[in-house]
């Protein structure tokens, strides 16, 4: 992500003679682009504003009136706070799980050349590609085939198994990147391999790591599909809300999603700021 | 270079393996064990009560292909459609983000991506409350005569398609903005110093470059949009239901695992078949490097 905060816009060609055809197209285009970003707002926009709704109605889909009350009344529904602490701690558990053996593996691929490589590479592209409802029945099948009881610890298990892959491949273009005589003249000075990883190779290598770290954090916290496949009688935040859908999905889900949606888009202009200023 | 820093002592060799170990040892149980499991049961016969045995018959594969052949159809179909459709949308946009954004780049492109910080499933809920027909939004265009009265969108298969457009454009986005970002504008100009019309720049230097892209956006659009079964589920009524909606009920309503376990792994291998033959039929020597990108 931090390629698209950093270089700024390379000149476009200049050409003053056909200035004013040139000007005409990307008019166009720009207007186009403008409505693409509306349409893709539109909903989530909705979203916001039902969450203000004065409704009386299971449905909630007529504007009533403007309240506050559903944030108030935020944790009102218990089986839906239930499910919105079991997303979060999964999340945080499966990242922090994830986030040190993907690391560990990326490593591996960056740096070492070893027997099995191929293979680990090509398992790795798997897992990215595989479609997560065969990922899915291939646990439940699983599961059921050891008669396994589903719960709360087979999600934050099937939830680590699908963000490594995408941990590991993000640190790994990150320490492809590095110049390795930056560690070796760490060695030269006698750091030992432990002080040369915490004091040289993981500073260097930390964009990856919280990259990798965040994107696993969004894929658990997101994740339907595969969690339905192994929740057993445990409710996240998304099956939650699939659950509600058939009998009206209640205005405490559009508040909670547009807190998570406030505190995501916080975090992602901070941290682009930073990496901004850190690039100047 | 590779393995300099280990090599220099006789017990680093092994470190490349133990780095990889906790990985591949998770990976080994929870995905490549469970999908051999899956073609197991996917081979054997039985019900939830007698127990499930292992008989080797095909038989799961040919009824449920004989019986769900036009769910497969129509899973492609959507994907197919879904997929052009978000091309379509896309290149526009990030073409001109990446050529004409100017200081605001990131900032457009930010924009496109934020349908990401809201939950899939929430979404695609909130999507349906645009699409319902009394709804905030078709409900006054009905009322003021805009729309027919009879004006139907929820339901049919182009609510589906237009869910699935809607909630995987952005991964279209991100790979041809990034194969577009990276073409030297200098290219540009050269074919317009040698006489190119813009239509021909554009056909002969821009398409051509930017084809990676479109390549990395199709592999990461059409896999998830065919096997996806919210969109059908939430937007798509009884009617245009897909096979993810079979197999999901075949596990859960029927607990019809063998069947299930056999259309899962068919599902897999129509797609990971497919992505192999579009790269070959692109010519993309390594399919590993175009998705890893």
């Amino acid at each position: 992500m931090t390629t698209l905060t950093t270089d700024p816009a390379p000149a476009p060609p200049a050409d003053p003679a056909p200035a004013v055809r040139r000007r005409r197209r990307p008019a166009v285009l720009h207007v186009y682009t403008l409505l693409l970003i509306a349409w893709l707002i539109l909903p989530i926009a909705i979203m916001i504003l039902f969450g203000f709704n004065d409704t009386h109605s299971k449905q909630n889909f007529r504007w009533e009136g403007f309240t506050l009350r559903w944030y108030v009344h935020l944790f009102d529904k218990s089986d839906l706070t239930t499910a919105l602490v079991n997303s979060l701690t999964i999340a945080l558990l499966s990242t922090l799980i994830t986030t040190v053996i993907g690391t560990l593996a990326g490593l591996a691929l960056g740096r070492h050349r070893f027997r099995g490589k191929g293979v680990t590479n090509l398992v790795l592209f798997m897992a990215i590609s595989c479609p997560e409802i065969v990922m899915g029945a291939s646990l439940l099948s699983m599961f059921v085939t050891f008669n396994l009881p589903r719960g709360y610890l087979t999600i934050l298990v099937a939830h680590v198994m699908f963000s490594i892959a995408f941990v590991a491949v993000t640190v790994r273009a990150r320490v492809v990147g590095l110049d390795p005589a930056v560690e070796e003249a760490a060695q030269d000075l006698g750091a030992g391999p432990w002080t040369r990883f915490r004091l040289v190779t993981l500073p260097m290598i930390m964009p990856g790591v919280v990259a990798g770290a965040l994107l696993s954090f969004v894929l658990s916290i997101d994740d339907f599909v595969i969690t339905n496949f192994t929740s057993g009688a445990t409710v996240t935040f998304p099956l939650w809300i699939y659950g509600s859908t058939r009998t009206g999905t209640p205005p405490q889900v559009n508040v909670m999603g547009t807190l998570i949606f406030a505190v995501g888009v916080v975090i992602a202009v901070v941290s682009a700021r930073r990496s901004l200023r850190a690039s100047r | 270079m590779a393995g300099g820093l280990g090599r220099a002592r006789g017990r680093g060799r092994f470190t490349p393996y133990l780095l990889v170990l906790p990985s591949g040892l998770w990976l080994l149980a929870f995905f490549a064990i469970p999908m051999v499991l899956m073609v197991s049961l996917s081979l054997q016969t039985g019900n939830l009560v007698d127990g499930f045995r292992q008989t080797f018959h095909w038989q799961n594969y040919t009824d449920g292909l004989s019986t769900y052949g036009d769910k497969f159809g129509r899973s492609l179909w959507y994907g197919l459609l879904a997929t052009v459709a978000c091309i379509v949308l896309a290149y526009p946009a990030a073409y001109w983000i990446a050529f004409r954004g100017g200081r605001h780049k990131s900032t457009y492109l930010f924009m496109l991506l934020l349908p990401y910080f809201v939950s899939f499933v929430l979404r695609t809920v909130s999507w349906k409350l645009v699409l319902t027909d009394n709804g905030p939004v078709l409900g006054p265009l009905r009322n003021h005569g805009v729309l027919p009265s009879g004006f139907h969108v929820l339901d049919t298969g182009f609510a589906v398609v237009s869910g699935l457009t809607y909630n995987f454009l952005p991964f279209m986005v991100l790979p041809i903005y990034v194969a577009l970002e990276r073409i030297d504008p200098r290219l540009v100009e050269a074919a317009h110093d040698l006489y190119a019309s813009r239509v021909q720049a554009f056909a002969r230097v821009v398409l051509p470059l930017s084809l990676p892209g479109v390549f990395a956006g199709v592999i990461m659009t059409f896999v998830p949009v065919s096997a996806d079964y919210v969109n059908a589920e939430v937007l798509g009524g009884p009617r245009n239901t897909m096979i993810g909606n079979v197999i999901q009920s075949e596990y859960f309503d029927n607990s019809a695992y063998p069947v299930a376990s056999a259309l899962s792994f068919v599902l897999m291998a129509i797609l990971l078949l497919g992505i192999f033959a579009y790269a070959r039929a692109l010519g993309t020597q390594d399919v590993l490097e175009a998705a890893g990108r």
